[in-house]
């Protein structure tokens, strides 16, 4: 048989390598010791891992049966002690640890490194969150530090494509797994920073192990990505892993794909968002309009646009008001006035004169009568008087006497009726009834005698 | 709005900027009609911007700091 067809199918090479797996009495029951790797979880409850050590690895998986009665979740760096059994995977060819138990053996030196960095820059403060840059809304200038090559860059670029054309992508590449990559990665961010122009950077790369990850746990990279002025997006491996980069960045993208949508909004939400500004401002503008007008029609309808008239009625109605009074107040000046004179009036001419000057009046002819005539009566008695006394007197009249021969004698015009102031030589008037003489005196005797007469 | 220079992220933040003052409501009503004129344009304008915007640039920056372009698709600079 051999000498006809010497070749084996894959499927019985692989049937007869199973074959010697299971015939071996030790492979059945193995218990190994080693750390967790590449752990994944399958939605099935099934857990598939790279059980490690530092010389040799060997694929294991342990399914949902065995799984589900372990108390702790495996997590990548764990040191784990393990009984199972070693078979073949036909399908791809590979021999395969078959865990059965699983326990917790310490932890493993990546991880307790990683645990380590991890405390001394939390306690440094590089993760506070007030360190934390915001990301540009509308970047211009995205840098991107991953794999020149890979589907970290692939990804990023479609997603940003898709969502935000109008951002300009710069990849600054790097190596991202190995002994290169730190001072790799370090170098593309100073090189980032010093462009100048970068709006926001992405750092990361896809997924792997924790060793192909490693890089983004070193202090060098932590600290430069600490230190760089533009705002950092990181964006290590998968959701579950979670590296020191991503404490120490302004923002945690759990992929390259997430990093992207977080750099850039999506051109969708933009024409949203335009369209939302367009409603505001019509909103704002149309309700200010509305508002302007509601105001002007306020005032228009306010009472003193409205009757305008009622603004000036009470004045008006003051000023009738004011007006009766003063016609009132000046006809009531009038009549008192009038009566008062009237008043005085009736007292002056009660008190008039005119009646007394008549009174007088007649008093006076009265009186000038009585006058008159007692004057009169008087006048006739001293008339009568003065006639009796003429009578006598011209009865009396010397002169009459010297009709009858009587002289009167004169001296100087004075009557000389005695010697006594007479001298001889002296001259003295003698008058007579019919003229005057003069007559010397010749002799003067002392008696009187009726002889004497010849010597006057 | 002539300025066909300006910037996307500028004539948003200048939309946005626009959309706050109206929103305020303490434009007077001529400055309010401007600014709504400007709001609109502006809307107008990103709305284009981004509409337009089909083809990106994408570069490759090296050690040195030079640029040249870059197809993330083939994972290289096209001219090597």
């Amino acid at each position: 048989m051999m000498s006809e067809n010497p070749y084996l199918s894959v499927y019985t090479l692989t049937k007869y390598i199973k074959r010697k797996f299971e015939a071996d009495p030790y492979l059945r029951n193995v218990l190994v010791k080693g750390e967790l790797s590449n752990v994944k979880i399958h939605p099935s409850g099934h857990i598939y891992f790279t059980l490690k050590d530092d010389k040799s690895r060997i694929q294991s998986a342990m399914f949902r049966s065995a799984a589900n009665s372990l108390k702790f979740k495996p997590e990548e760096g764990m040191n784990v002690l393990i009984t199972g059994d070693v078979n073949v995977f036909e399908a791809s060819g590979q021999y395969q640890l078959y865990v059965q138990t699983m326990q917790p053996d310490g932890v493993g030196a990546l991880y307790l490194a990683y645990e380590q960095l991890k405390k001394e820059l939390a306690k440094e403060g590089l993760f506070d969150a007030r360190w934390k840059q915001r990301l540009p809304l509308l970047p211009r200038k995205i840098g991107v530090i991953t794999a020149q090559s890979g589907a970290a860059i692939r990804d990023i670029c479609s997603t940003i494509q898709r969502r935000y054309p109008l951002a300009e992508i710069c990849l600054f590449p790097a190596i991202v797994q190995g002994p290169q990559a730190a001072p790799s990665i370090v170098d593309a961010i100073s090189l980032a920073e010093s462009n100048g122009s970068i709006d926001v950077l992405i750092i990361g790369r896809g997924g792997g192990s924790i060793e192909d990850l490693w890089a983004f746990n070193e202090e060098s990279v932590a600290r430069a990505i600490f230190s760089c002025r533009i705002p950092i997006i990181s964006a290590v491996g998968h959701e579950t892993d979670t590296t020191i980069a991503d404490f120490v960045a302004d923002m945690r993208a759990p992929t390259p794909t997430a990093a992207a949508e977080l750099a850039v909004p999506s051109r969708e939400e933009l024409f949203e968002r335009i369209l939302e500004r367009k409603r505001s401002i019509y909103k704002s503008f149309s309700h200010q309009i509305k508002q302007e007008r509601k105001r002007l029609t306020t005032y228009q309808q306010s009472y003193p646009l409205q009757f305008p008239e009622r603004l000036y009625r009470p004045f008006t109605e003051k000023l009738g008001g004011l007006d009766d009074r003063l016609l009132r107040s000046k006809n009531d000046i009038t009549v008192n006035r009038k009566a008062n004179h009237e008043r005085l009036e009736r007292m002056l001419s009660f008190y008039s004169p005119i009646q007394r000057i008549k009174e007088e009046s007649r008093n006076i002819d009265l009186f000038s009568e009585r006058l008159t005539r007692t004057m009169q009566i008087e006048m006739q008695k001293n008339s009568n008087k003065f006639n009796s006394i003429i009578r006598m007197l011209k009865a009396l009249n010397p002169l009459d006497v010297m009709d009858r021969g009587f002289s009167i004698v004169y001296k100087e015009g004075n009557v000389v009726n005695s010697i006594e102031n007479l001298e001889v030589g002296g001259t003295v008037q003698v008058r007579m009834q019919d003229g005057t003489l003069e007559a010397d005196i010749k002799s003067i005797m002392l008696k009187y005698k009726e002889d004497n007469l010849n010597e006057q | 709005m002539s300025n066909e220079t300006l910037r996307f992220e500028e004539a948003m933040s200048k939309l946005e900027d626009i959309v706050q003052k109206l929103e305020s409501g303490e434009v007077p009503l001529e400055d309010a009609i401007t600014l709504y004129k400007e709001g609109m344009e502006l809307s107008a304008y990103c709305h284009g911007k981004l509409q337009d915007a089909e083809e990106q640039l994408i570069t490759i920056i090296d050690k040195e700091g030079k640029p040249a372009p870059f197809n993330p698709a083939k994972g290289q600079e096209p001219n090597e």
